[in-house]
């Protein structure tokens, strides 16, 4: 008797627990987005970071380059692989969207699905938002 | 028996905990000994230095055109709003009618007796009273702006330059009660429905911040000349106060030139030759 209670126990407890995986089995999630890269970018092979440190951490190479261009005037980066790069969000060829052209594409639709909202973009513009 | 098997099972446990431990420590040692490349920040080649910027308005060589074109090239360039700009209703529905006090100005043209309210004296050359003035943020050595900030949002660069990290500034206005030249605008509404045709080099701003000149920073950093510079057909020369052999220098030595409220010590490093 006291043992089917613990087991009976012990199987309901593991169903609780699993219960985010049976959800997951049973219904079907959107994958998340991957940001498509434009044709330049693709030419071009080499970023800042390599890929997988630019996804987890270009909030704060942004941050960093920011205060570095503003405080310091510190607008040139080589970075670890040798390449150069102007230090600027929207401005010029050689800044991130110089290479990656497409703002909605690239940047907001993670943003979007990750539902984080940076404002860069209520100051910084966008040459196709000009358009 | 039992007592071997325990003695068996901590030294396997042992060994298995200095795996454990050894693969990060590893990893540190494996990534420190190949990582020579690391990234560098550094000034544009073609930038320009100063120890301390300044600029000298030969006011002789303004007239109405030149001061015209000047304040063009900066707001333009700086897209900073102009009120009577007619709003595109299609982009911005239901725009506020504006409030000509909140305007924003980088660089403006103002009469002696309010730029010089100092040297009104009561017998002034008849002259003064028509030149027009050009006026913009002095740099001051000692910034009161700079000192009133909260967030260091204002800060003074090491060239001398006062400059605003729009990043920062949290609209507090303190600035603008420190400043006695009256050098900075607030935004008090989204900017960009008032901008004709927004400049990609340079951000707009956004509602809540304090802005004002940024003695073309921007420019400054690819070698170029500030945009008021290149406009005033000679008027605006600006350079380092801190070289003799500057052109600055040179012109404030030829000639006899004033600053603005000096008398209140901030040490203002925009001069006028009159």
């Amino acid at each position: 008797m006291n043992k089917n209670t613990i087991i009976a126990g012990l199987v309901i407890f593991v169903a609780a627990v699993l219960s985010p995986i049976w959800f997951n089995m049973v219904t079907t999630t959107q994958a998340a987005p991957e940001p498509e890269l434009s044709a330049k970018a693709k030419a071009a092979k080499k970023c800042v970071l390599d890929k997988f440190d630019m996804r987890a951490n270009h909030m704060s190479l942004l941050d960093d380059w920011r205060d570095s261009v503003v405080r310091d005037a510190d607008r040139m980066y080589t970075a670890a692989n040798g390449h150069e790069f102007n230090m600027s969000l929207s401005t010029g060829e050689n800044s991130c969207l110089g290479c990656h052209e497409d703002k909605e594409k690239f940047c907001d639709s993670c943003h979007t699905y990750a539902s984080v909202t940076p404002y860069c973009w209520e100051c910084h513009t966008t040459p196709k938002e000009i358009k | 028996m039992m007592e071997k098997s325990r003695r068996s099972f901590l030294k396997v446990a042992g060994i298995a905990a200095i795996g454990l431990g050894a693969a990060p420590a590893m990893n540190f040692a494996a990534s420190d000994s190949h990582g020579t490349a690391t990234a560098v920040k550094g000034k544009n080649h073609e930038a320009l230095s100063a120890h301390r910027w300044g600029m000298v308005i030969d006011t002789n060589k303004l007239n109405e055109e030149v001061v015209e074109s000047i304040n063009h090239a900066c707001h333009k360039a700086h897209n900073v709003p102009d009120f009577n700009h007619e709003v595109d209703e299609e982009k911005f529905p239901n725009t506020r009618p504006v409030n000509p006090n909140q305007d924003i100005k980088w660089i403006w043209e103002e009469h002696f007796k309010y730029a010089f309210p100092d040297k009104e004296d009561e017998f002034l050359a008849e002259k003064f009273k028509h030149l027009p003035f050009l006026v913009t943020c002095n740099h001051c050595k000692n910034a009161p702006c700079v000192k009133a900030c909260p967030t260091q949002a204002t800060f003074k660069r090491e060239d001398g330059i006062v400059l605003m990290d729009f990043h920062r500034c949290i609209g507090c206005r303190f600035c603008m009660a420190a400043c006695p030249y009256g050098s900075r605008s607030f935004n008090f509404r989204d900017p960009r429905p008032f901008i004709d045709e927004v400049v990609p080099e340079f951000p707009t701003r956004t509602k809540g911040v304090v802005e004002k000149c940024n003695l073309c920073a921007e420019r400054l950093a690819i070698g170029e000349q500030p945009h008021c510079v290149e406009a005033s057909e000679g008027a605006i020369v600006v350079g380092d106060l801190e070289d003799p052999e500057s052109d600055v220098r040179v012109l404030l030595n030829e000639n006899y030139s004033i600053r603005r409220k000096q008398a209140l010590g901030t040490e203002p490093s925009v001069y006028y030759v009159v």
